[in-house]
């Protein structure tokens, strides 16, 4: 189930920095959440194909054609640091 | 002409005959914005290069060139929606300073169609809320009574238009998020079949339930959106290549020569005295129109918000995974000299940037994905959502149409949900089984309750079926007593 | 160390580029080299409200490649979400296809020392490739021209037993993709990248080790020095009385060992989910069909078609079908020349050195195929001598000329003309008395004299056989 303990780890799974109180906190609001969520084990699915796409759509491909429609500047101008042309990180290893 | 409450059709006709010219019509309301917005908070980002683009209408048209069926018509945009130079922040301080290199398919193909966009509108974080009040920019208010909310999360779209800041705006609809707001605010909110509308340009919160919509006062002006924008976008592979027939051309759209059924699952539900009179005073009216009522049944609608809850959030946690602080938008100062890790740069940067709504859902689907935990939770609420699916289906073998209430009161006042968010999650009970399903909905504004608040109605419709719900939806316009009726002091 | 009480087992995985023209969800180019981040598209940046499209050359190249390697191609496959953060993967999650890969099953074939070998493939399935990093230090840079170009993974069964038989694996996969032409199979360059999968149990065990993954492998050679080095070493684990971690470890070519890449508290959790903007891919079996179609004879089965068509040696065969280009062309000089083993050698022999000293390849050979048919007709014709005709090789090699030109221009041609070799052989005989003597009372060694006297004198034009018919007549 949802403890603390998970919600710590989970955060982490999804580099999201929180405190121990703010884990209580969604462990709290977050365990009613899947304790509504408990009421679906009543629902028979045995042999039924889970849903993604909702609606009767046709599988389409675009064909293998180039086309360029920004600049590397256009791109680069949106982060938040850069170094010329190049994604500026802290060291990765 | 009142350009304050005029129609997407007056004012295109007017600008097309030169009785005015789009820069007057985006003058006016660029005023009406300046004067009014501080007021209900409906737009965050104003586009300075309106006037601009509307001299270049009035140009086409000086020239004797087609200027589009929206000519001059001014528009509001969400702020999830991305535009070419124009800030789209989601409402999160993660995207607080992104200026996108490219247009949402959908804005494009309404300024192709010679719209103007005026700004962006308010919204929930990323579209997560129902009432505008996780917004970065703050909480949007009712134009009706500015104590309560707009609704959400397109609550900045429908204050817009109840204002008359903006004759029609764009929402997006994940779990209600057209429909309720517009129920809100008195106004005509379309939620089409996914697919319908490209999303491409539209910042995802969950892929396999977000549906662009219009919001306006009228039917006929939801119409006229809809002819620009529907149809397939090779920049999404989930657009449908069915041709979209164009319903503003049509001159009556209404008709009451429908079997409207009635699931009686939603009635089991705890709902407000005056939402429920609006419904059954309207079905009344409808049923003297000569329009047919079945019960139909709706089982698995128990299960819709649970199941919502997790596809969702299990989408969003994906979809949010991007916002990291290295390509675009917000990215937290080190707490030390320099970032320790990589890791701390994204973890900080994540925890400054998303507020905590957004964080609670990232978690609850990070979680609902991970090992251990998919087949009970992701894959489990996928099976029922077929199921639920399978309700429309079987009961679309018995009736044209659907209708239902849209929420279970109507706004409600700012602050005394936001803190609860079983209680709110609730709120989405009417609304979130069509975006599961995929299929078409809106709201129709039916009339005030006796706080002056507006109530609307809830039409549901097959899938790619909006003719026929629009036909309804201007039938139930013609005979409600919401015409006209506008909030005091706008 | 008890080396040969072990087993090894091994599997890989090998990335294959799909050389499409653009990438396999967004419109901006895969040629390489270009200016940093200048091939990159909002898609590429994964920037907010960005979509996938599928590219539908990627999808025929994946197909095209599942057939060659005789995998089910599946009518419905699905892309998934696999999960994780790093600056050169821009949207926080590859897409990529988990449990319903485009081609199931499948298998590769090859010799390894002489004998066939089959190796099971388990899958292949479509991937997009992620950006470039560069450590600098204190900082990381990261180019994301190469994230998504399409990929092709082909995940091999753990049914290999030794390090030669992995390079050997490898290699014969490299062979069928440039063969069908949908991927160089550039180690060096990254267009084909091997994962190699490695585990060690004592025979006779059934239970299969713990595994450990081998990256950053960039030639064959290294394939086998990295596997050879991570079975000594997990042996040398387990006889110490240690257990094998499962992890991913990083070759180093230049200290010839593997080094762990992550520790095991950084498990990864990857979250797969079907990714809700792409719809399955649904193939028809007409398209595959077509497909099936255009694909080229394969190298294993041409190779057994000189052997039995062109009466070619195996060595030699398997030596004429490494490339296809090679193969296209030694068919057409064995079938205009109508001397399939004349031309083998040939080819084997002058051509490949040619090009091989020289850099070119085959396709821009400045000797044609139909020139050296040509050549080789001459021989079999007896128009020139072997010796000759290298002669005419080098020359056809700098001038691209046509050998029957260059015959006449160097004025080598054969003299047949039985009268004009009469003479020579009349003129020979008179001159050389004493030999003849010799010849006459039973000397057959002097015979070889003659001959070399013969060719002397024609300056090596004289055919041979008319040589000899001429001078065993007039000697009697």
């Amino acid at each position: 189930m949802l403890n603390k303990e998970t919600v710590l780890k989970v955060a982490k799974l999804a580099r999201l920095n929180i405190s121990e109180q703010e884990a209580e906190e969604y462990q709290t609001q977050l365990a009613k959440v899947l304790e509504n969520f408990q009421k679906l084990t009543e629902v028979k699915t045995d042999g039924i194909e889970p849903l993604v796409t909702p609606s009767p759509i046709d599988f389409y491909m675009r064909a293998d054609e180039v086309s360029q429609t920004v600049t590397a500047e256009e791109i680069i101008k949106c982060a938040p640091d850069a170094k010329g042309s190049l994604y500026k990180v802290p060291p990765v290893v | 002409m009142d350009l304050g409450k005029a129609s997407l059709r007056d004012i295109s006709t007017a600008v097309k005959g030169k009785a005015i010219s789009a820069k007057e019509v985006t003058n006016f309301f660029q005023q009406r914005i300046e004067k009014l917005n501080k007021k209900f908070n409906a737009f965050v980002t104003l586009n300075e290069s309106a006037q601009k683009e509307a001299e270049a209408v009035d140009l086409k048209i000086q020239k004797g060139q087609d200027p589009g069926f929206l000519a001059g018509v001014p528009v509001g945009v969400k702020d999830l929606f991305c535009t070419k130079g124009l800030r789209t922040t989601a409402a999160s301080k993660i995207l607080a300073n992104f200026v996108p290199p490219y247009t949402a398919t959908c804005v494009q193909r309404l300024q192709d169609q010679g719209a103007i966009v005026l700004g962006k509108t308010n919204m929930d974080e990323f579209a997560m809320g129902s009432s505008n009040e996780t917004s970065n920019f703050g909480t949007c208010h009712n134009p009706w009574n500015t104590d309560y909310v707009a609704g959400g999360s397109s609550g900045g779209s429908a204050a817009a238009v109840a204002a008359g800041l903006v004759p029609a705006t764009l929402g997006s609809d994940t779990g209600g998020s057209i429909r309720q707001p517009a129920a809100f605010c008195g106004l005509a909110g379309v939620k089409p079949t996914y697919g319908r509308i490209s999303r491409y340009g539209m910042i995802a919160f969950a892929s396999s339930l977000d549906q662009a919509g219009p919001m306006a006062r009228t039917v006929d002006d939801c119409a006229f959106l809809l002819d620009a924008m529907c149809g397939h976008d090779a920049k999404d592979s989930t657009t449908s290549a069915r041709p979209w027939e164009k319903l503003a051309a049509q001159k009556n759209l209404k008709s009451y020569k429908f079997k409207v059924g009635l699931p009686k699952e939603y009635f089991e539900h705890n709902i407000e005295e005056s939402v429920k009179k609006a419904f059954w005073d309207t079905i009344e009216n409808l049923k003297k129109q000569g329009v047919e009522f079945v019960d139909i049944q709706l089982p698995h609608t128990p299960y819709a918000v649970p199941v919502y809850y997790m596809v969702a959030t299990s989408e969003a946690s994906s979809n949010l995974s991007r916002y990291d602080g290295i390509r675009y938008g917000f990215r937290a100062e080190p707490p030390a000299k320099d970032w320790a890790s990589l890791d701390e740069l994204y973890s900080v940067t994540r925890a400054q940037g998303f507020g905590d709504e957004v964080k609670r859902r990232i978690i609850l689907g990070t979680f609902a994905l991970s090992t251990g935990y998919y087949d009970a939770y992701y894959s489990k609420a996928s099976k029922v959502r077929r199921l639920i699916q399978n309700d429309f289906i079987e009961a679309f073998k018995n009736c044209d149409l659907i209708m239902g209430p849209v929420t279970t009161s109507p706004a409600f006042k700012t602050s005394t949900r936001i803190n609860d968010p079983i209680q709110m999650y609730l709120n989405d009970i009417f609304t979130t089984s069509i975006n599961l399903a995929g299929l078409p909905a809106m709201t129709v504004p039916v009339g005030l309750n006796s706080q002056g608040l507006p109530v609307g109605v809830q039409i549901m419709a097959p899938h790619f079926a909006e003719a026929a719900m629009l036909s309804l939806a201007q039938g139930i316009e013609d005979v409600s007593d919401m015409k006209g009726k506008v909030p005091h002091g706008v | 160390m008890a080396y040969s009480d072990y087993e090894a087992v091994i599997g890989l995985e090998i990335h294959a580029q799909l050389f499409t023209k653009s990438k396999i969800f967004s419109t901006a180019s895969t040629e390489f080299g270009e200016g940093d981040n200048s091939q990159v598209t909002p898609v590429c940046a994964g920037m907010p409200g960005t979509l996938p499209v599928l590219n539908k050359g990627a999808v025929e190249l994946a197909i095209k490649t599942g057939l060659a390697l005789h995998c089910e191609i599946n009518k419905k496959s699905v892309f998934s979400r696999k999960q994780y953060f790093y600056p050169d993967l821009p949207k926080g999650y590859q897409i990529s296809q988990y449990d319903l890969p485009i081609c199931s099953g499948g298998y590769v074939e090859f010799y390894l020392n002489g004998k066939l070998r089959k190796v099971n493939l388990e899958r292949a399935h479509m991937e997009e490739d992620a950006g470039k990093s560069t450590h600098h230090g204190d900082y990381t840079l990261v180019n994301l021209n190469r994230a998504g170009v399409p990929l092709l993974e082909i995940v091999s069964g753990p049914e290999m037993r030794s390090p030669e038989e992995a390079a050997e694996y490898s290699r014969a996969v490299r062979q069928i993709l440039r063969y069908i032409g949908v991927c160089d199979g550039n180690l060096e360059e990254g267009s084909m990248r091997c994962d190699c999968n490695v585990s060690v149990r004592k025979k006779g065990v059934e239970k299969l080790g713990t595994k450990v993954e081998l990256k950053n492998i960039n030639s064959f050679k290294f394939i086998e020095k990295a596997i050879e080095y991570e079975i000594q070493r997990q042996i040398d684990t387990i006889e110490g009385g240690e257990i094998i971690v499962q992890e991913t470890r990083l070759y180093d070519s230049t200290k010839n060992k593997t080094f762990s890449m992550r520790s095991k508290e950084e498990a990864q959790d990857y979250r797969y989910f079907p990714d809700p903007d792409l719809l399955p891919i649904t193939l028809d079996t007409a398209w595959i069909e077509s497909i099936k179609k255009g694909l080229p004879e394969l190298p294993l089965a041409k190779s057994q078609r000189f052997q039995t068509d062109y009466g070619l040696a195996e060595l030699d065969a398997n030596v004429l079908t490494q490339e296809k280009e090679m193969s296209d062309y030694y068919e057409e000089v064995a079938k205009k020349s109508g001397n399939p083993k004349i031309a083998a050698n040939w080819m084997m022999a002058e051509l490949m050195r040619e090009l091989k000293d020289n850099k070119v390849d085959v396709e821009n050979s400045p000797v044609t195929a139909s020139a050296l048919a040509e050549l080789v007709q001459l021989i079999d014709k007896g128009t020139i001598s072997g010796k000759m005709a290298k002669q005419v090789f080098a020359e056809m090699w700098t001038t691209k000329d046509k050998p029957s030109n260059l015959i006449q221009k160097l004025g080598l041609e054969q003299i047949t003309d039985e009268s004009a070799i009469a003479k020579i052989v009349d003129d020979v005989i008179a001159q050389n008395a004493d030999q003849v003597a010799q010849y006459r009372s039973g000397k057959d060694k002097v015979f070889g004299f003659f001959v070399g006297q013969v060719m002397k004198i024609s300056k090596g034009q004289a055919n041979p056989d008319s040589v000899n018919k001429l001078l065993k007549e007039k000697l009697k």
